[in-house]
């Protein structure tokens, strides 16, 4: 716990900081895939993902079967990170620092302070300085973004509502922060100060924004992403990378395709995640685009997100 | 920093940089810094045209993945046997002869064997202050879950090391660093890339 001086702006120079960006740099323009077990994490390096994240449930089957969702266990953690050579993410429940404490220890690569998961707190985010490991978070709004990079963040993606295959709250939620960061572009240095206590954010994150007309930490995108269209569509919006929870490995909303056991599903899955991490390289050219989605078989199933109850929401966790 | 730059030719350099994810934007930004035009490649056409190529850091299997599609592992093998070329972390491994750890397909014009992910996860990866072979001090060298040079062949010279492994290599018109040069102010690198495509025309 010595990092504890580091704070807004003063951070950025740290070797730890720059360490931290330096992996999210080396993740951009690319897929990282929600996998479940080992056989999952193979076809996510074989299609050409640049990482995976280890969980127990997507997030679809967490909507579904209910019950309090924790970080995946450690033994699940190290059989992927045996199994693959490209990075491994996993979960911890937001404010829960000790499943980021034994995250670190397994040796995982980056740590996802999920509102996929259950909350642990429901006031205080995780001390991510406190962490060797970089952390993602999740954000739906430029104020929401710039508190977790003030406690430590090393990488945002927008929330989106996640294990729906429904892509317009990630689309809300991108469209939102880019507006805000745009907008703060235009305004004076004596009107920063009030921006700063409109967004909830620290004032030296709000006018580096300000100054540079870009968070200070990519950007990624989540929440819903289930086609090579919805990827090709968030990277033009702005995102940086794109990840994919339940939308290659998912068949209906509470069950997975059988990689293991039926080739034909384990087919199926690989066509999708490859068909994705083609259309996200190429986003601007709709010509390989179609030509990857006319190679996909099958699609998630999918839930409206405007059919969900206001207190079902993932994305309305964290603050 | 950028005297060479008066023995040009009478066009500025154009510079791709491999576009297919990874550091791309980085090396970019360091590129136009030094005075050059930088030009991101995704497709095989667009090798056409250019003096020299960036291979950035990233996950060589995602690279792999977009180069067994259209041809394009024969096109920049052909590339890199002629055109500058300076492959960078996930870029070095892409050039090297051999790769272990796993081993995998790479464009093996580097007399180098390169281990994968050799220094440990990202907990391990750190960024170190040391002499090279540069002339003007001390390089700063960023590794991130960086690979090791574990054999260069007799053409293959070591312009810096770290606790005793190669770094930093060059073989004719080929340089590999297993750091990521483009994640520091120090220009002096990609300065190194320009004056290898300049010198040898």
């Amino acid at each position: 716990m010595a990092d504890h001086t580091h704070n807004g702006n003063g951070s950025f120079g740290t070797s730890s900081i720059r360490l931290k960006l330096g992996l999210a740099e080396m993740l951009k323009g690319g897929v990282i895939m929600d996998v479940m077990n080992v056989e999952q994490a193979r076809i996510a390096e074989e299609a050409g993902a640049i990482s995976v994240m280890a969980l127990e449930r997507v997030p679809a089957m967490i909507r579904a079967e209910g019950g309090v969702a924790r970080m995946a266990s450690p033994k699940l953690i190290k059989q992927i990170i045996a199994a693959v050579s490209i990075p491994v993410m996993a979960k911890a429940r937001i404010g829960h620092f000790a499943e980021a404490q034994v995250l670190q220890h397994l040796g995982v690569d980056f740590i996802d302070e999920s509102e996929v998961l259950t909350p642990a707190d429901e006031t205080y985010h995780i001390d991510k300085h406190a962490f060797t490991t970089p952390f993602v978070c999740g954000a739906r709004n430029l104020g929401e973004a710039l508190r977790r990079i003030a406690e430590g963040a090393a990488m945002i993606r927008t929330k989106g509502e996640p294990g729906t295959g429904d892509v317009v709250h990630a689309v809300q939620h991108m469209r939102q922060i880019v507006r805000e960061i745009k907008a703060l572009t235009v305004l004076g240095d004596e009107e920063l100060y009030n921006a700063a206590k409109v967004h909830g954010a620290p004032y030296e994150l709000v006018r580096m924004v300000a100054k540079a007309g870009k968070l200070p930490v990519p950007n990624f995108s989540a929440g819903g992403i289930a086609t090579p269209a919805d990827a090709a569509l968030m990277m033009q919006l702005g995102a940086e990378t794109v990840f994919v929870g339940s939308g290659i490995f998912m068949k209906e909303r509470a069950t997975p395709l059988d990689v293991e056991n039926d080739p034909k599903e384990r087919e199926e899955a690989v066509s999708r995640a490859r068909a994705i991490v083609i259309a996200t390289t190429h986003f601007n050219d709709p010509k390989i685009v179609a030509e990857a989605s006319e190679a996909v078989i099958g699609s998630m199933k999918g839930l409206a997100a405007a059919a969900i109850e206001e207190s079902q929401l993932m994305q309305t966790r964290g603050w | 920093m950028n005297h060479q730059s008066t023995t040009r030719q009478d066009r500025p350099l154009i510079i791709g940089v491999l576009a297919l994810q990874g550091a791309f934007e980085a090396h970019a930004t360091a590129l136009t810094a030094l005075g050059v035009t930088a030009k991101l490649v995704r497709t095989p056409a667009e090798l056409a045209n250019i003096d020299g190529l960036i291979i950035p850091g990233g996950e060589s299997t995602t690279f792999l993945k977009f180069l067994e599609r259209d041809g394009f592992l024969d096109a920049l093998e052909s590339f890199v046997e002629t055109t500058p070329t300076f492959g960078t972390c996930a870029g070095a491994i892409l050039l090297a002869k051999n790769v272990e750890n796993p081993a995998q397909t790479s464009l093996a014009a580097l007399d180098i064997t390169v281990e994968r992910n050799a220094y440990g996860r990202q907990i391990d990866s750190t960024i170190l202050t040391a002499p090279t072979e540069l002339p003007g001090g001390p390089l700063e060298m960023v590794f991130i879950r960086a690979p090791r040079i574990t054999r260069t062949g007799p053409s293959v010279e070591t312009l810096a090391t770290r606790d005793g492994f190669p770094v930093l290599v060059r073989e004719g018109h080929l340089l590999a660093a297993t750091f990521h040069p483009e994640l520091s102010n120090d220009s002096r690198v990609h300065q190194l890339f320009l004056d290898l495509i300049r010198n040898r025309a």
